[in-house]
């Protein structure tokens, strides 16, 4: 997909549109707030990633005056102010996500994903389904090959949130955000626990596995068969 | 600055000169007044005295004519303290009297008001004496003059005008003195006190200003002082520990990703190698960046600027949410974890920071639950919410080994981990992250034995 960047800093820059690159994605650089404003306007973006603090025109500007305009890509704020303030006030200004400095960049690249995806249709689906697994929004019902699987109220968050992203990887934080609505770091690896917890419900007893870790980044549930 | 200069800046100084003046000008103004009124009144008296003589001496004339007069004034003259008398011719010859000598000028005026004039009584006399005399005609051409003696009002005037020199000397006797003491006893104790606070700044930090016991605004003034130098060596001590750990904390991880990443390098390592050490070395990373946030995070709260703004909340839901955000995290290390909650519990706060706080609290007690000597299967933390009267009281308790009383006041500083937690993944920050975001909340935290155990108790003010 392609892809926006308007970060400052050269070397950050270039490692991230060639680490962009190699994910399968076309991303455009641009160093400063106004190119950024530009290129916004004169393409068409399925992700934007713009950096907080920028020079000639700062990342919020930027954002708010694409949104007044009708402009509505879905926007990833880049910043080093990372307490939860920064983040109301980036995602007051048409932010979609927020991300602080210094990040993985599996952690980044899972969020442009998701992001992109969100503007897809389908998002008001009322049954998800992997493979076998199905959950029922709405009932609040899992099943798995027919078999109904009791779930945790939180235990149901956390499976429809990585069935919303089937496919894509969903990192510790963005679970933690997401499901738990937390944006501090737990210092141990509850999120883990939690997901070997599902795992146990989910997976135990079947052929298949559904939910996979994926190395270094996070968590995925697909259909192996697929 | 000149000696001189010295002296008159000096506190001391101003006093006694203003004691020194206003006592003086006070002293002045009094002893002038009295001295007029005196005077008034003395020679008032005087005038009285000598219209009571003329009008004897006129009953006399009247009845014996003139012989009578002088037959009276020689009798009155030999009575001690007597008045003046003196009968004259119209050349101003001294006819009868008991004085020798008047300016024969006087003779020739006759007035009815009494006038000052000089005298002398006896022939030969050096001195002059001064007498207010009345001048009046006799019918047959002379001239009578009846005064008094005035100089004891002259020596009244005097004894007063040395009273005032001799009081104006005591006056500065005494300024000077106050000065002496002042300076001596006063300005010596606040010498004492700008030089200890010299020392103190060049760097003795355990210098203490002197506290004589006499209870004085000095005495006073040095106690505390000396409370404000001792929080300040506790701050200083305290800023030293922490950065002598925040040295340690960030050091040890930053050498050994050189170390390592240098071992990479000079070693003739395989793609695999690589692999690990720069793995190794992301983790590191973000252990110093976890460490890094948890600091700042710590700044923030401790410098009052709450992460979004503190909201009404329930803090029975809260505590729900973490004790079932750890719950398989207890359970996984085979902990039992306990809820027992009063609902609901309102207070304002940050959602945010005191779930942040909770969890710290949640996880420390799993961490360590299991580091005594538990029997399997009896580890247990047990969470607590409930009402106290204005007060929203939240403890998280275990039967651990607990922390020794001693150490307990410790452990909430930055950094400090226990000898026996160093095994344990941590950074150091958790409690003062606790106890930060409970000051902010204007809450209180204390840590007690659990009997076995550690109970860490949070108080927050309730609303509603």
């Amino acid at each position: 997909m392609r892809i926006l960047l308007v970060e400052d800093d050269r070397e950050t820059a270039a490692y991230l549109v060639k680490a962009l690159k190699e994910a399968g994605h076309v991303p455009d650089h641009a160093a400063d707030g106004e190119e950024g404003a530009f290129l916004a306007e004169t393409n068409r973006y399925d992700v934007m990633v713009v950096d907080r603090m920028l020079p000639k025109k700062d990342g919020l500007t930027l954002v708010a005056e694409a949104r007044a305009k009708g402009n509505d890509t879905p926007v990833l704020i880049l910043s080093a102010l990372g307490q939860v303030d920064d983040r109301v006030t980036g995602l007051r200004a048409g932010g979609d996500d927020y991300l602080a400095k210094p990040y993985a960049f599996s952690e980044l690249l899972a969020r442009i994903e998701v992001l992109a995806r969100r503007r897809k249709p389908g998002e008001a689906e009322t049954l998800l389904r992997v493979g076998d697994l199905e959950l029922d929004r709405l009932s609040h019902q899992v099943r798995r090959g027919g078999t109904p699987i009791p779930l945790q109220p939180r235990e149901f968050r956390l499976l429809e949130y990585l069935m919303k992203h089937a496919g894509q990887v969903v990192t510790r934080t963005m679970l933690l955000e997401n499901v738990w609505d937390y944006h501090f770091d737990p210092q141990t690896n509850v999120i883990d626990v939690h997901i070997s917890r599902l795992r146990s419900k989910v997976d135990k007893g079947f052929k298949d596995t559904l939910v996979h870790t994926v190395r270094g980044a996070g968590y995925m549930i697909r259909d192996s068969h697929r | 600055m000149t000696a001189i200069g010295k002296v008159v800046r000096t506190t001391a100084f101003k006093l006694s000169a203003i004691y020194f003046i206003v006592f003086t000008v006070f002293a002045i103004a009094f002893v002038g007044w009295i001295s007029r009124e005196t005077d008034r009144v003395l020679t008032q008296q005087v005038r009285d005295s000598i219209e009571a003589e003329i009008g004897i001496l006129a009953d006399e004339g009247l009845s014996k004519g003139l012989t009578g007069i002088v037959a009276a004034i020689e009798q009155r003259s030999r009575v001690p303290g007597a008045s003046l008398y003196v009968i004259a011719d119209k050349d101003g010859h001294v006819v009868a009297g008991n004085v020798t000598e008047v300016p024969p000028a006087l003779l020739k005026q006759s007035g009815l008001d009494p006038v000052t004039v000089p005298y002398k009584r006896l022939e030969g006399d050096r001195t002059s004496n001064v007498a207010m005399v009345q001048v009046l005609p006799l019918p047959n051409g002379l001239i009578m003059l009846v005064g008094r003696d005035i100089s004891e009002i002259d020596r009244i005037r005097t004894v007063v005008a040395k009273a005032m020199v001799i009081g104006v000397g005591l006056l500065i006797l005494l300024a000077l003195t106050s000065w002496f003491f002042v300076s001596r006893r006063v300005l010596k104790r606040i010498d004492q006190v700008s030089a200890t606070s010299l020392r103190i700044m060049a760097g003795d930090l355990s210098g203490r200003l002197e506290v004589t016991g006499s209870g004085d605004e000095f005495d006073r003034l040095a106690s505390s002082l000396n409370a404000m130098l001792d929080r300040i060596e506790d701050l200083l001590s305290g800023l030293k520990e922490v950065s002598d750990n925040i040295a340690h904390d960030l050091k040890t991880p930053l050498t050994r990703m050189r170390t390592r990443v240098e071992a990479a390098l000079a070693g003739e390592g395989i793609g695999e190698d690589y692999r690990a050490a720069l793995e190794a070395t992301i983790e590191d990373a973000d252990q110093l960046i976890r460490t890094f946030n948890a600091l700042l995070m710590i700044a923030r709260v401790e410098a009052g600027s709450p992460d979004g703004a503190l909201t009404s909340l329930d803090l029975a839901r809260i505590v729900a949410d973490v004790a079932e955000f750890y719950e398989p995290v207890a359970e996984e290390a085979e902990v039992y974890l306990d809820l027992s909650l009063e609902e609901p519990l309102p207070m304002v706060g940050s959602r945010e920071l005191v779930s942040q706080a909770l969890g710290n609290l949640v996880d420390n007690a799993i961490k360590y639950v299991r580091s005594g000597e538990n029997p399997p299967d009896t580890a247990r933390v047990r969470v607590t919410a409930r009402r106290e009267g204005p007060e929203i009281v939240v403890s998280v308790a275990d039967n651990g080994p607990g922390i020794p009383a001693a150490e307990r006041e410790r452990v909430l500083q930055r950094f400090v981990r226990l000898e026996k937690s160093r095994s344990q993944p941590g950074s150091g920050l958790g409690l003062s992250l606790v106890e930060a975001v409970t000051k902010l909340h204007h809450g209180a935290i204390s840590l007690s034995d659990a009997g076995p155990g550690l109970v860490v108790t949070l108080r927050f003010p309730a609303t509603g």
